[in-house]
């Protein structure tokens, strides 16, 4: 990187892809040691040690576990590189499948959890920000604070016990009700977006109400998060030399905090959503464990506890790649936003 | 500008060393306002959990896996009653003792998790940031790799693959909090490290013939270390909320070993249809009393030692006054 000098977007941009690549290669990696090297065997790990010797000996030679270690790997790798995640040993299903069918629940899941969490956290953060050691500031700081310690999956419990059971308005578990579950056309596996596709309004209804809660819970967790960083930012930017520039030359400190003040603190923002994707999905593992539902981190533990190495391999470098991904777009939409960035 | 005052601590003499470390915390007594009110109430509400924990044999009525007292079983998922104040859960276990006994439980596992973190953190992050070089290159490819992973699913991972070898106890449940808690350390002492190491007084040291290890010890460990204490109260804080997600999800601390606020939380789901929620609700809000506790005293901590949020009492007003002085003499005299 000798010319860095007045790079360009684009080089920018492939300078930051090249990097990607011996960070997926020691994710990638690492994982293949923690799995296969770790526990001795897999195989009769997931046959639950009762299965006898041929049998296990049969399934290991048809998954190629007979091989040594070294050569595992080097075909794990060749594998990942045609875009193949492996196969689950306890029922064979290709991780890419799982993928496909049990992510839409987990991108529906966080997605509008997504949305709750910027809505609450920004509000929340500009103005416990803006009205710094108020009584405002101070609930809204309590508040982030609490909603931080709150852990995700007993907000949940608390949000069946009391809209569940006690009110009775909204279901506690579950995508959507069975008949619709059974009968819902599917386009992209997004059941919200699936019944409007199919102007399905009953079942558009159900897929809501039985979102609202995971999503709102979880949601509201991921918000603490903004609340916090918000705030910082903004008092971190009212400090700033342009701010008192603005004030000097006599314009009203409304439109200083709004204009001037607000949308600067605002741009990380950007960056925030890119740190909560990791944060959001460990959430999402909890939330669809609390409230059933179908997703791909409540589908890694039934793997765990079926003690399937594949499929739990698979499925942690799903995760993992999820967030390289992440944080290479957040990367990119900040380089065009802010061309220091660019190096 | 943060490393002048602990930089003249460490060119100290010997014998002057608590000196520095009154001065490294010398902002905690000049704390004000908010920062003060969430340190003492953070620091309260954590001295009461530590001292819940250290009396729990005292304490609790009764064992926190006992299902009877003289010979009578208690009675099955009890409301909170005279005998049972928080009542009984399905296993007809006092709701009480257990919510005294894994504040016990909580506190050792976020205390051996957060000794080991920093003591290989640390350690790694200031040789590898002094040194820099291939092994510099090697370990923040490793750290960053790790940081990488949603931190829950590398927990359960490295939990769910001790659980075979050594079993689910709290060594266990504390490395799997480990794992994810290293690489932070590591990141903000590398980086700080990398900074200091450029620093004029080091580079003197240098120049008086100091050895590495006696620069890293005497000059860059007191200005990095700084940051640590913000830090791992908010990790603690964190590693509560890991160890929780790890017990609900069943990956914790095995029942039978001790009680832990997590496990009783996610037995507690099948009691919510059913309109039972005394079995939840006191160990969940034990955790987020905790945890709040915790992040008050951390978020105090970090925002009296961070000079960008400190305010100290007489802050204000200095920079009130002297401000608007500095404006009208300094652009004129920079004037080109």
């Amino acid at each position: 990187m000798a010319s860095n000098k007045g790079t360009s977007l684009r080089k920018y941009a492939l300078v930051r892809l090249a990097l990607v690549v011996p960070m997926v290669f020691v994710v990638v990696t690492m994982v293949f040691l923690l799995m296969r090297v770790a526990p001795g065997d897999p195989i009769s790990a997931s046959l639950g040690g009762h299965a006898p010797q041929s049998e296990i000996d049969r399934i290991k030679t048809e998954l190629g576990y007979d091989k040594p270690i070294y050569q595992q790997y080097v075909e794990y790798l060749g594998q990942l590189a045609r875009g193949d995640l492996g196969t689950t040993i306890t029922d064979r299903r290709p991780v890419t499948d799982i993928v496909r069918e049990n992510g839409a629940a987990t991108l529906e899941l966080t997605f509008y959890a997504m949305i709750v969490a910027i809505i609450v956290g920004v509000t929340f953060g500009l103005l416990a920000g803006r009205y710094r050691d108020t009584w405002i500031d101070g609930t809204g700081r309590l508040f982030g604070i609490v909603i931080y310690a709150m852990p995700v999956f007993f907000l949940g419990l608390m949000a069946q016990l009391f809209f569940g059971s006690y009110l009775g308005w909204l279901p506690t578990s579950d995508r959507a009700s069975p008949i619709v579950q059974a009968t819902m056309e599917t386009h992209t596996g997004l059941y919200t977006v699936d019944s409007l596709i199919n102007r399905d309004w009953p079942a558009f209804t159900d897929s809501v109400k039985h979102l609202v809660l995971p999503a709102v819970t979880l949601g509201l967790v991921t918000a603490g998060i903004f609340i916090r960083l918000i705030r910082v930012n903004v008092i971190r930017t009212m400090k700033d030399d342009y701010i008192e520039a603005a004030r000097a030359r006599g314009i009203d400190e409304r439109s200083v905090v709004y204009h001037h003040a607000f949308r600067n603190a605002l741009v990380p923002v950007i960056t925030i959503v890119g740190l909560t994707v990791a944060l959001l999905l460990s959430g999402a593992v909890l939330t669809e464990t609390t409230f059933n539902w179908p997703g791909i981190g409540h589908t890694l533990l039934t793997y765990l506890q079926n003690r399937d190495y594949a499929a739990v391999q698979g499925i942690i470098i799903v995760f993992a790649l999820v967030v390289v991904i992440a944080s290479v777009i957040i990367d990119f939409v900040n380089a065009y936003i802010d061309p220091r960035i660019r190096y | 500008m943060a490393v002048t005052t602990p930089a003249d601590t460490t060119l100290a003499p010997r014998g002057r060393r608590l000196n520095g470390i009154r001065r490294a915390f010398g902002p905690v007594a000049e704390a004000r306002g908010m920062a003060r009110t969430m340190l003492w109430l953070g620091a309260g509400i954590t001295l009461a959990f530590v001292l819940i924990a250290l009396l729990a044999p005292v304490i609790s009525p009764y064992d926190f896996d006992a299902f009877e007292a003289n010979g009578k079983r208690f009675p099955q998922l009890e409301a909170p009653s005279r005998d049972h104040l928080m009542g009984t859960n399905v296993q007809s276990t006092d709701v009480l003792s257990r919510v005294i006994w894994g504040t016990q439980t909580e506190l050792k596992v976020v205390l051996v998790s957060l000794l080991i973190s920093i003591g290989v953190g640390v350690p790694l992050g200031l040789f590898s940031g002094y040194f820099g070089g291939k092994l510099d290159r090697v370990l923040v490819l490793i750290m960053d790799a790790l940081l990488v992973f949603p931190f829950l699913l590398l927990a359960i991972v490295i939990a769910f693959l001790l659980s075979d070898k050594v079993g689910q106890g709290i060594l266990t449940a504390a490395i799997a909090i480990t794992v994810v808690y290293i690489p932070l350390y590591f990141r903000v002492v590398r980086n700080h490290t990398i900074s200091i190491r450029e620093e004029p007084f080091v580079e003197a040291a240098r120049a008086l013939g100091a050895k590495p290890l006696t620069i890293i010890r005497k000059y860059v460990f007191f200005n990095v270390v700084q940051n640590v204490p913000p830090l791992a109260t908010l990790n603690a804080a964190d590693a509560i909320l890991t160890l929780a997600a790890l017990g609900f999800l069943g990956y914790g601390i095995q029942p039978t070993e001790a009680a832990e606020w997590g496990y009783d939380v996610n037995r507690a789901v099948s009691d919510a249809a059913s309109g039972i929620w005394w079995t939840g609700l006191f160990p969940g809000l034990a955790i987020v009393l905790l945890v709040v506790g915790l992040t008050l005293l951390g978020e105090g901590l970090s925002e009296t030692v961070n000079p960008v949020l400190r305010k100290r009492s007489i802050a204000p007003v200095d920079l009130g006054a002297a401000a608007p002085i500095d404006l009208e003499a300094a652009p004129r005299n920079e004037q080109p």
